[in-house]
Formats: structure tokens, C-alpha cells, sequence
């Protein structure tokens, strides 16, 4: 019985935000609190030869300078092992203040701390630093070139073969062979990082936006070498995040090391340039796409290759080619990611890492061999949708994406497009329209929760998973309500707190697949134990379960799904690695959909806007129509930020980002957003819990590909390297 | 931020007595020095606050020109009636800078003397001779992608970030100053300077003047005039190019002409080589284009801001088009 799953319920967390009653990070008001301010290295690589801090200990109100020098000691940051997937969690590798060494343009080389923000600001501009520079390797189009292979491992392939695509491509009878490049991004969540950290009795309580709580806790644990039960983690609120806040960055141990070392409530929030300094961002890239056809526009060889940074400190793969592997039915493919290091900050997942930027190349690549064939682009991508999974004949557990072109098609209009670039002209404006495919893997993880229905009617979801806007507390009421019977406003979900039970972390678009999972789970159980009270309650037959504890003169009962301790956490992620092994060998998960868009480009100056949208999504069951048209939509306003003005400059003489700020890099303002249309197919995946597919990254994916396309369709100019400004169409 | 003194002036002499002291500077709406000492590029002893002034009205000048109070909100002075009607480009030029809320709260004054958005101006760690005069340029090979291609020198590639300075400079408007030794008038095209090897020294205007108004002379012309601005998105980004244009033409023939530039020049740039080429000129797309590389003959581009000399070009071009055709210039 379903009430309120797929309904478009108002969100629970609504009426706290729009009444500014939702606390954030930075605004726990501890009595005593001090307020911390970094200082940032401005060599790429070096040691720090002098450092005077006469003149920042001077200004009133300062409180402490920590430097390497008198900071308490930290470990070292832990080696990542499968075994602990807190380990991951690492921003990066160094050792904050507890070395002379820098390692990127920015790290953080001291912290002040002092009675107010402005006095911590202005002495941390008072400290003194100089540097002995070390050889530093930054540039990455330089060093591109001198890329390696990646390695596979568990959680990502760093490349794969099926037949012989080279050989392939050479004998196909049309055959494209494109580079393309993306530069670096960054997620600019409106509410930059911000830390509260407050030690009692050796226990660390910590504010802190994250988007896994549970690696924050269990970093920090190990880097202050104390129990992780003696960490509380509490995140009820976090300001948007895009992934910038899975990994612990340095300001969050940094306000917990001023707090510990000063003795008082430390508050350390970024300013918008230290989140660019000390938060990773986007890699960027260089891609390779061929493909291979024969006149009927079947795909007879398909290549990806791509080239990305990591920070030698830290960072990893983003899976650009991911999306290649199960696209479009080519009898040979080729994928195969490469990595090069370099002396910056680690770069970090961002929506959709690799898939964003991996299906700009892949679909702009294919529109061209559309064009190259003479063939409509929805017809070529239909002439080489797999039946199966393209690289290994494993089945798709849910494949819709042909279904949303079609509907995409039709509501869009599509049929009867003039093919011709620069065949529409409205004045001064060339008009295009140009279709992608959107594409992004779906996961599901380990999630530890704990329902209590109460006498009274109401229930209570306990869950420490991560609320960033998403709607994700929304969302688990309506699903408790309805497998309880409830109105969902009598559903009370707690969530953001290390003290409940373990949630999941909020990425891969896992989260919401993966609290249902287990609220479904528990929900079950617990009506197991109600209807059991029912049989033993006289008169209790056919009461609803409210009315069955009051009937038995119990308060409330519970259920729990998962267990906390370390023999259950162990277990967990046993099973969990089992699940998702399984799940691989027999299926090929993902989220996918179907961008439309229309595009104008000025004929004198090349400026572009983007006029139309519309998005046909396979997401599976959606839980609530609002929130999900929302997450849908704000992939699709990053994406436009992405294909036209998104770009991190990072000086490649100094490694230095040279447009730390909102008003020098570019992300959409509202004027460049049109109205956009949502749909999606709402048709279950039977392999998922309730049958939904994440939504939090999918609709990113293609959207520079089909502004790409539809800005060759106004112009007749391919770019091939994003941002698409104006300069690259003149 | 550096601690200051702060005081607020109700009158223009006590402002101007408190300007003398060491360290001291004006506050309009503090939309760019505010933004500046929070990142250390400006650091005053004393902040002056002139928003009290009574310099805040839009006066009807003898003969059909406008009296601008240096304390004028942007936004007051874009939605003032006699702005649009005798002057469209400059209500334009203002309603294309900025966001609503900044334009609320810049001032006149400030607008004139807001500083350039170079990155390297505003990054403490890099070479940059205005802001350190000798530390040398880290925008030559570096980020110069918004640099200027006019007026520039060895010593400084940053453009003049200001919309409503391309309308004032277009529009033969003069700034008058203010300080104990009495005012002075200084026509807005000869307010800033080239950068020449002292790219520091920004303006003409002394260390103790205030600027009290400016002054708009009548100028039948721009009745039929535009703005058109050229950026990375659609809105709240600074210029690539702007044009400025008032044009009148009479049997085809181009018989009045007011054309500046931004976003391609060290100042607010006014296309004096391409008035000259245009006046008398066949009012045709040819003799706008052919004025439009005159004016732009003497560009030097750096490394990635090459593509504004093409740009400056085809957007002259446009925006005269557009006037002839749409603007009631002919
Ligand atoms: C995010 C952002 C985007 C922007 N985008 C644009 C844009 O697209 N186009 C554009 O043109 N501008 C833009 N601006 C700049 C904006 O126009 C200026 O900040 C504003 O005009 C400055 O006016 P103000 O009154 O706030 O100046 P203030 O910040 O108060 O002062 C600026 C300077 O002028 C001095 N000063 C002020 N008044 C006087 C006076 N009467 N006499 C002497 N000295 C004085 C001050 O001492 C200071 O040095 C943008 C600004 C921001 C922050």
C-alpha cells in the first residue's frame, strides 16, 4: 500500500530552513567559543625556512598561532585498506602542522585562533612565512602526456578490452578519432566547510557539514589516537556539499587540533577562497573518443581513453569512461583510464566523478558520427542499444533508456528537426538543438537502522545518514508512514548524529536506496512484532498498530536492522562486499536518461544561452515527486555550468588557483538557466529496494554533451574542449 | 580585516577635514573597498563614511544636462526618468554591472574608482605592479583572458572593470572634485589614467579630493544610444567587451557620433579613431566595420586575449547596426 511514496510530500526540514530555525555548522553557540582563521603556503612544493608570528600574536584577541612548531602532535594520516573504508577518508595524505613541508599551493601551514573571526583573519595575514622552494610538477597539460595506466582494483576498473577496436576503427568505413579536454571544477556549495569543535573530558564533539559522518568520526579518531566512541559527529544540517564534503579536509582536524590545543570551542569556517585552497575539486581531463561504423551506422569499434591528475598527496581515479562500457553495443571496445600526479591538492569526487565529464566526450562524439552518417542521432543511438551489457554480456537490471528518448522525443518535439547546422536563425540568434544520453551507475551501501512505534501514534526512524538538501529525511518518512499506516507527519526521522545507529555515507547517489533498504526491513519486523502483540491481545484483532500497543499497555516497540557493535559493523560490511559482488556478477546497475536542449548562439559575438530543457529520466520508483524533480533539475543547472563557464584556473607556473572566488569562477546565475522540464519514467527496478534508483548524479551526465551538440547544430562548430565560451566560437 | 577608525560625515567639509588624515579613505557604498580589506589589498587606518553627504540628487542642468551627486545609488541614477529618456546607455551600462542588491548600494563616486578585477591584483602571493608597484606582472603569461588589448603597458595589462565609466567616457561626462584647496573639473575621457610604468597611480584625483558629482552636458545625440555588453554568462560577470554608442545619421549619412569601450582597455576607453572614421561616414555596416578596425589597429593582444580584438570588432559593428536599425539613429 503506498500513500505517500511518490508523492510530491513538502519537505520535513522546510519550514526550519525558510525560517532560518535550521542550525548549521558554523552557528553552535558554545559559551566561550574562539574563532580560527588559516594561513596558506603560496609555493607549490617547499619548507618553510622562517616563520615569525610576533606580529599576528600582537593583534588583541589573538589567542594562539599554531604552527609546526607548537601544534600538538597528530598521526599520520592511515593507510587506505579495504578493511576500513574510513580510511578512504582522507582529504590528503600530510601531516597538517606537524611538518615544514608543503606540499600544494595552499595547504594550510598555520592556524590562528583568537576571540573573534575578524582578529583570526587579520593576524593570520600578519604571519610570516618563507619558503625554500622544492621542484613542483603542476602543470597538468604539460605533463599529460606522461600519463599511466590506472590500476583495477574492487571498487573501479581502470580499463578493459572486448575484440580488437584499433583494427576495428581502421577497417570501419566511417571512423572519428577525437580529443576532447575538460578542465578543472569545483562544487561551490552555497554554505562553504565550517567546523564547531569542542573537547570535554578528552571527548571531542565536533559540528561539522559532512557527508559521512562516520569516516569523520572514525579519521579523527585515528589521527588524535583516541577511541571513536569518544567522537561525536553531529551534521543535521549541511549547506549542499556535491561531494566536496565526503573526504575530511584539513579544516575540520585543524578546528579540532585548535580546540584541543587552546582549550576552548573552536569555530573554524572557510572563507570561500580556503575552500578552494584546502577542498579538492573536479580533475580535469583529456579524453580520447574513436568510433567506428559501418553505413548503417552500426558501431564496429568504440574507444575511450582519458587522462587524469591526482595530487601525489592524495586523490584517486574519477571513472571517465565508466559510461563507454555500457552504452552503445560495439563489437569491439576499448576503454582505458590514465593517471598522472601531480604537486596540488588531492582531487576529490564531485556529482557524477567521471560520468560528468566522460559523457560530454562520449555523446558529442557520437552526435558527429550521427552527422557523419546522415543519420538522426535518437535513430543512431536506438541502432546500437544493447540488448545486454556491450563489454560482458551481463544482463542490465533495469534499462529504460531507450524509452526516454522516445518520450523525450515526442515531448520535446524532435521529429521533423531540420538536421542542418545554422539552418534556424530567430534575429540575431542561431538556433540549435542538440539530445545526449545520461548515464550513471547505481550503488547501494550498509545501513544500520532503528524504528520505534509509540503508543501515541507517532513513529521514530533513527538513521545517522546525511541530509544536504537532497530531501532524504522527506523521503524515509513517507516510506515509514506507509509501511506503518501513519500519516507521514507523525513520523519523527532523526538523522546527522554519530550516535545513531550507522548510516550510510551520502554518495554514488546511494543514500536514499540505502536507508530504505533497511527501513523497509525494520518496518517489516516491527509489524511482525505488533501483529504478535495483536494475537496475544484480546480485542486487538484488525486494530491498527498504534491501537494495538495501547490495547497491550506497552508505550512503544522497536526493530532494529544492524548492529553497532564491532562483530556487527564486521559483519555488515561482510555482507555488503557479498551483496555487492553478487549483484555485479549478475547485473549491470545504473540510472540513465535523455537530455534535450535548445540552444541559442549569438551570429556576431558567440554568446550562448541555453532557452529549452528537458530531461527524460530512468530512475526507478521515485519517492517523492518534488524533491526528486528538484535533485534532477539541479544536476541539469550544474551541467549548464559545466558545458558553458565552469573552470578552475590554476596558474600552471605556480599551481596556484587563480579564481578562488564566486565572482571570477563562473557557475550559473539564474539568467542562464531556462525553465526545466523533469520526467521521469517512475517504472521499478526489481533488483532495488522498493525499486528506486538514485537521483543525485545521473541528471548531470550529458548535459555538456547535448549543449555541445546543439551549439554545432545553431553554428556548425564543434568544441571540443569545455567551457564552451564565446572566444572558442568567434 | 585590520582594525579602523570609522567616522561618518554629515557635511563635505568635515569629510573633507577628516580625509587628511593618514590613512584615510572615503566610503560610498563599499562594495568594492569593503571586498578589498577583507582581502587585504586595501588596508585604511580610517574609513570615512560619505553616505550622509547631501550629494545624493540628480539635478536638472541649464540647457538640458544632468548634475549627478557622487553619492547617487546606481540603481537610483538607472531608474532616474531623465537618464533613460536623454541618456539610455547609461541606465543600461548600470543595469548591466553588477547584481541588483550591489547596484543598490554602489555610489556614483565608488563606481568611478573601483578597482580592477585582475587576479593577480587581487591575489597577495603574486607580482602585480599596481597593487606593489616593481613586483612586476604575473598576468603576462599568465590569466589574461580578461586583460586589456588597449592602453596597456609593460608594467600593466588590467582592464577598468567599470560599465557605467564606458557611458560616462561616451557621453563627455566631467567629474567634479573636491578638497580644502577649493573644486575642479576634470572631463571623465582624462579621469583615469594609462598606466604607463606607474600603474598604481590610477586617476587624476588627489589623495585628500572627494568627487562630488558629475556632469552630463546635454547631448541631443544619445537620446538614441545603447549599451550592449558582452560576457561569460548572462548576467553578474564583469565585461569581455562592451560597446557604448549614441549615433545620428540623416540621408545615410552619419552626422553625429559617441562610441567607448570596455572591457578591452586599461580605462573606460573612448573610440576616439573610430568617431573620426565614422563622422561623415555612409551610416553602412561597411563604414562601421571599417571604423571598428581603425579603432582597434593599435591592440595588443597577450597570450589568451587575442579573440577580444575580433570580439571589440564584430561588437562595434553589432551594436551600430542595431542602433541604425532598431535605435532611431537614422
Ligand atoms: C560581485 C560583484 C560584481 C560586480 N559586477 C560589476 C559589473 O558587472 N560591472 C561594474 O561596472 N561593476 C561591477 N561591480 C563593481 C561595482 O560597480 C562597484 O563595486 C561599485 O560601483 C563601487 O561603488 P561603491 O559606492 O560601493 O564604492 P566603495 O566601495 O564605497 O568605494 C570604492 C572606492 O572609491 C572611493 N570613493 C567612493 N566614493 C568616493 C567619493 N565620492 N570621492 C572619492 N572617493 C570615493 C573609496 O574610497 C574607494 O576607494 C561588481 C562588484 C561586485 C562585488
Amino acid at each position: 500500500m503506498t500513500t505517500y511514496v511518490g508523492e510530491a510530500v513538502d519537505r520535513v526540514d522546510g519550514t526550519a530552513k525558510t525560517t532560518g530555525g535550521a542550525r548549521f555548522s558554523a552557528e553552535y553557540p558554545y559559551p566561550d567559543l574562539a574563532h580560527a582563521a588559516l594561513v596558506h603556503a603560496t609555493v607549490a612544493r617547499g619548507r618553510i625556512t622562517r616563520l615569525d608570528t610576533t606580529a599576528a600574536e600582537a593583534v588583541p584577541g589573538v589567542i594562539a598561532v599554531l604552527t609546526h612548531r607548537n601544534a600538538p602532535p597528530l598521526k599520520p594520516a592511515p593507510r587506505v585498506t579495504p578493511l576500513n573504508l574510513a580510511t578512504l577518508a582522507s582529504g590528503t595524505s600530510v601531516n597538517y602542522l606537524n611538518t615544514d613541508e608543503v606540499h600544494w599551493n595552499g595547504q594550510p601551514v598555520a592556524v590562528v585562533v583568537a576571540e573573534s573571526p575578524e582578529a583570526a583573519q587579520e593576524a593570520a595575514h600578519l604571519v610570516e612565512v618563507a619558503y625554500a622552494h622544492l621542484p613542483a610538477t603542476v602543470d597538468f597539460a604539460a605533463a599529460e602526456p606522461d600519463a599511466k595506466p590506472q590500476k583495477s582494483n574492487l571498487i573501479m576498473s581502470g580499463g578493459a578490452v572486448k575484440g580488437d577496436p584499433e583494427a576495428a576503427l581502421a577497417a570501419a568505413p566511417v571512423a572519428l578519432d577525437l580529443r576532447y579536454t575538460t578542465p578543472p571544477h569545483h562544487h561551490n556549495a552555497i554554505e562553504p566547510h565550517a567546523t564547531t569543535a569542542h573537547w570535554a573530558d578528552g571527548r571531542l564533539t565536533l559540528h561539522d557539514g559532512a557527508q559521512n559522518i562516520y569516516w569523520t568520526r572514525d579519521h579523527l579518531a585515528m589521527r588524535f589516537g583516541i577511541p571513536k566512541d569518544d567522537i561525536r559527529v553531529l551534521s543535521p544540517f549541511v549547506g549542499g556539499a556535491f561531494g566536496g564534503k565526503t573526504m575530511v579536509w584539513p579544516g575540520t582536524i585543524l578546528a579540532a587540533m585548535a580546540a584541543k590545543a587552546t582549550g576552548r570551542p573552536v569555530r573554524l569556517m572557510l572563507t570561500r577562497e580556503g575552500v578552494y585552497r584546502t577542498v579538492g575539486g573536479r580533475t580535469p581531463s583529456t579524453q580520447r573518443v574513436a568510433v567506428g561504423a559501418d553505413e548503417s551506422g552500426r558501431m564496429t569499434a568504440l574507444i575511450h581513453t582519458s587522462v587524469t591528475l591526482t595530487g601525489r598527496v592524495g586523490g584517486g581515479p574519477e571513472q571517465v569512461t565508466s559510461q563507454t562500457r555500457h552504452l552503445y553495443d560495439a563489437a569491439a571496445i576499448r576503454v582505458q583510464q590514465n593517471l598522472v600526479e601531480l604537486d596540488v591538492l588531492s582531487n576529490t569526487v564531485m556529482r557524477a566523478p567521471g560520468e560528468s565529464i566522460g559523457t560530454f566526450a562520449l555523446e558529442a562524439t557520437v552526435d558527429e558520427l550521427a552527422y557523419r552518417l546522415g543519420v538522426d542521432p535518437i535513430e543512431l543511438r536506438a541502432r546500437n542499444e544493447p540488448a545486454r551489457n556491450p563489454m560482458d554480456g551481463k544482463a542490465f537490471a533495469h534499462r529504460k533508456l531507450r524509452e526516454c528518448f522516445e518520450q523525450g522525443a515526442k515531448e520535446f518535439g524532435w521529429a521533423g528537426r531540420n538536421p542542418e547546422p545554422r539552418s534556424t536563425r530567430d534575429g540575431r540568434w542561431l538556433v540549435g538543438t542538440g539530445v545526449a544520453a545520461a548515464y550513471h551507475p547505481s550503488w547501494q551501501f550498509p545501513a544500520n537502522v532503528t524504528v520505534r512505534l509509540s503508543a501515541d501514534g507517532t513513529a521514530l526512524v533513527r538513521c545517522g545518514f546525511h541530509e544536504m538538501g537532497m530531501g532524504g529525511a522527506t523521503a524515509q518518512a513517507q516510506i515509514a508512514a506507509d509501511a506503518l499506516g501513519l500519516p507521514v507527519e507523525a513520523v519523527t526521522v532523526e538523522y546527522g548524529d554519530t550516535r545513531l545507529p550507522t548510516g550510510p555515507g551520502a554518495g554514488g547517489s546511494a543514500q536514499t536506496a540505502s536507508v530504505a533498504a533497511a527501513l523497509v526491513a525494520a518496518c517489516e519486523k516491527l509489524t511482525r512484532l505488533a501483529r504478535a502483540l495483536a494475537r496475544r491481545t484480546p480485542g486487538a484483532a484488525g486494530a491498527s498498530y498504534p491501537e494495538i500497543l495501547r490495547l497491550a499497555g506497552r508505550d512503544s516497540i522497536e526493530a532494529r536492522v544492524g548492529s553497532d557493535t564491532r562483530l556487527g559493523t564486521a559483519v555488515g560490511q561482510l555482507r555488503f562486499a557479498g551483496k555487492l559482488m553478487s549483484d555485479r556478477r549478475r547485473w549491470v546497475k545504473a540510472a540513465c536518461g535523455a537530455q534535450f536542449c535548445e540552444v541559442r548562439v549569438d551570429a556576431d559575438t558567440g554568446e550562448v544561452r541555453v532557452t529549452r530543457w528537458l530531461g527524460v529520466f530512468d530512475v526507478g520508483r521515485v519517492i517523492n515527486a518534488k524533491t526528486a524533480a528538484s535533485q534532477l533539475r539541479g544536476g541539469i543547472v550544474m551541467g549548464i555550468g559545466m558545458a558553458l563557464a565552469e573552470e578552475t584556473l590554476v596558474d600552471p607556473r605556480t599551481g596556484r588557483i587563480m579564481n578562488a572566488s564566486l565572482s571570477e569562477y563562473h557557475v550559473p546565475v539564474h539568467a542562464d538557466v531556462p525553465a526545466i522540464e523533469i520526467r521521469y519514467l517512475d517504472d521499478p527496478d526489481p533488483t532495488m529496494p522498493l525499486g528506486l534508483i538514485g537521483v543525485g548524479e545521473v541528471s548531470i551526465t550529458g548535459v555538456a554533451g547535448a549543449i555541445a551538440n546543439a551549439v554545432f547544430h545553431a553554428t556548425g562548430r564543434r568544441i571540443r574542449d569545455l567551457p564552451i565560451t564565446l572566444d572558442k566560437l568567434l | 580585516m585590520k582594525d579602523f577608525a570609522y567616522l561618518s560625515a554629515p557635511d563635505v567639509p568635515t569629510a573633507l577635514q577628516a580625509i587628511a588624515r593618514p590613512g584615510a579613505r572615503f566610503l560610498g557604498g563599499g562594495t568594492n573597498l569593503v571586498d578589498l580589506m577583507r582581502q587585504n589589498i586595501e588596508r585604511p587606518d580610517t574609513v570615512i563614511d560619505i553616505t550622509r553627504l547631501p550629494l545624493d540628487r540628480v539635478e536638472e542642468l541649464p540647457g538640458g544636462g544632468l548634475r549627478v551627486g557622487a553619492l547617487v545609488r546606481n540603481s537610483h541614477l538607472a531608474a532616474h526618468r531623465a537618464v533613460r529618456e536623454r541618456y539610455p546607455m547609461l541606465a543600461q551600462a548600470i543595469l548591466a554591472g553588477a547584481s541588483g542588491q550591489l547596484r543598490n548600494m554602489a555610489t556614483v563616486g565608488g563606481n568611478l574608482l573601483q578597482r580592477t578585477r585582475c587576479a593577480y591584483f587581487t591575489d597577495l602571493s603574486a607580482g602585480c605592479n599596481k597593487r606593489q608597484p616593481g613586483s612586476g606582472c604575473d598576468a603576462v603569461g599568465g590569466f589574461n583572458r580578461n586583460a586589456a588589448v588597449l592602453g596597456a603597458s609593460a608594467s600593466c595589462v588590467a582592464t577598468h572593470p567599470s560599465d557605467m565609466c564606458v557611458a560616462l567616457a561616451a557621453l563627455d561626462a566631467v567629474v567634479e572634485l573636491e578638497s580644502v584647496r577649493g573644486v575642479r573639473r576634470v572631463p571623465l575621457t582624462g579621469f583615469h589614467r594609462l598606466p604607463g610604468d606607474t600603474p598604481q597611480v590610477e586617476t587624476e584625483i588627489a589623495a585628500d579630493e572627494l568627487i562630488t558629482a558629475v556632469e552630463l552636458p546635454a547631448l541631443p545625440v544619445a537620446a538614441a544610444s545603447r549599451y550592449r555588453k558582452i560576457r561569460d554568462r548572462a548576467s553578474y560577470a564583469f565585461a569581455l567587451v562592451s560597446v557604448a554608442a549614441a549615433m545620428h545619421a540623416r540621408d545615410g549619412v552619419i552626422t553625429d557620433i559617441r562610441l567607448a569601450l570596455g572591457g578591452v582597455a586599461t580605462r573606460p576607453w573612448r573610440a576616439h579613431q573610430a568617431e573620426r572614421e565614422l563622422l561623415g561616414a555612409p551610416a553602412t555596416e561597411e563604414s562601421f566595420r571599417r571604423a571598428a578596425e581603425a579603432e582597434l589597429a593599435a591592440a595588443v593582444p597577450q597570450s589568451q586575449n587575442g579573440f577580444k580584438i575580433e570580439l571589440a570588432q564584430r561588437a562595434i559593428t553589432a551594436t551600430l547596426r542595431q542602433l541604425l536599425t532598431e535605435g532611431g539613429a537614422a
